[in-house]
């Protein structure tokens, strides 16, 4: 194995690179493949507690990079994916703990025990996201169909470009078909014009990402939802896959009818 | 597709395009305008120029920028040619 190093990033917060993170990231190791995520967001840590592992943190990666542990001491075991590891970030220390070559070593040393080493980066364009992109072999930007998450995505995209790092290729998260049909919304179309990078996935907007986030199991183990498909396919392409984009006006899927149809026998 | 300009949607993607040409060159608004006025000054000084005919602007190729003018010249008649 020589794992590849897929940097989840997206400039501005908010937009979902977490929830993107831990679900790109799960949907890899459910193929069958071996994953480790690393969250790169030193302070402001949160891909545990998005994962449901924030009681089982004993090492961080500040605490393998300052040499306080193995790294094999640091890497959290997921209980319901088989294959599928996180490293948790420090919490009480600051991005200045880690350097972008300290996370090339990290990766190297990480390599040949994995096939997907999954960043999720931090927010903004500083030392945490150097830090995320100095060991990237493939760069996801995420973005919102939102006119200020898609300038900052044109920066980051700008940014990936003149460190050699590029093309990156997009994910846009959070999209709601109504308003795309209302014309209130940026369609995928629109921001592929603009920001003229592949894209790899369209996120429809789902409230199964905040109820799975609230009881930590990432949605992608929910095989009901468009959501948690869209991240399955994700995952597929980034294999290589020829996978189609979701119909996301296609709103009932087989057993959503089928509830109506039990439902309106109740009446 | 199914939307008329008039949409929101449709006015986001009309500012971001001019926004992203001045993120990606650093060159603002105010820029592009006194780049333009010294072009035509330039011009003036070689050639006779309308300068309402005169198209200068930004344009996205992908994820590069060109600048693209197009500068229409007056014929020189009997008496400025002189």
């Amino acid at each position: 194995m020589t794992a590849k190093v897929i940097t989840i990033t997206s400039g501005k917060g908010g937009v979902g690179k977490t929830t993107n993170a831990a679900n790109i990231a799960a949907a890899l190791a459910l193929t069958g493949d071996k994953v480790v995520c690393i969250d790169g967001d030193i302070g402001l840590r949160n891909l545990d507690v998005v994962l449901g592992l924030e009681n089982r943190i004993v090492y961080d990666l500040v605490d393998v990079v300052e040499g306080r542990c193995r790294l094999a001491q640091a890497m959290i075991k997921d209980k319901r994916i088989p294959d599928f590891f996180l490293i948790p970030a420090a919490q009480t220390r600051d991005k200045s703990a880690v350097s972008p070559s300290d996370m090339v070593n990290l990766c190297d040393q990480l390599r040949p025990d994995f096939d997907w080493i999954v960043i999720d980066c931090p927010a903004g364009i500083e030392r945490g996201f150097r830090n995320a992109l100095a060991p990237a072999d493939l760069v996801l930007v995420i973005t919102n169909p939102e006119i200020s998450a898609v300038r900052d995505a044109d920066r980051i995209i700008g940014l990936v470009e003149a460190e050699e790092k590029g093309p990156a290729k997009l994910i846009l998260n959070r999209v709601s078909i109504d308003m795309v049909k209302r014309g209130d919304m940026l369609a995928a179309d629109d921001v592929v014009d603009l920001l003229a990078i592949e894209l790899i996935g369209i996120v429809p907007e789902d409230p199964n990402v905040l109820v799975s986030s609230n009881q930590g199991v990432p949605v992608v183990l929910n095989e009901k939802t468009k959501v948690g498909k869209a991240f399955r396919n994700i995952a597929l392409r980034i294999k290589g896959e020829q996978v189609p984009f979701l119909d996301l006006d296609e709103k009932d899927n087989f057993f959503g009818r089928l509830g109506k149809v039990f439902r309106g026998a109740n009446h | 597709m199914f939307r008329k300009k008039s949409t929101s949607a449709g006015s986001a993607k009309d500012r971001l395009q001019l926004v992203l040409i001045q993120d990606r060159t650093n060159l603002s608004a105010l820029d592009l305008d006194q780049l333009k006025n010294e072009i035509l000054e330039v011009l003036a000084r070689y050639v006779d120029i309308d300068r309402r005919a005169v198209n200068i602007s930004m344009e996205q190729d992908g994820r590069e920028q060109r600048l693209r003018a197009d500068i229409p010249l007056k014929a020189a008649t009997r008496a400025n040619r002189r």
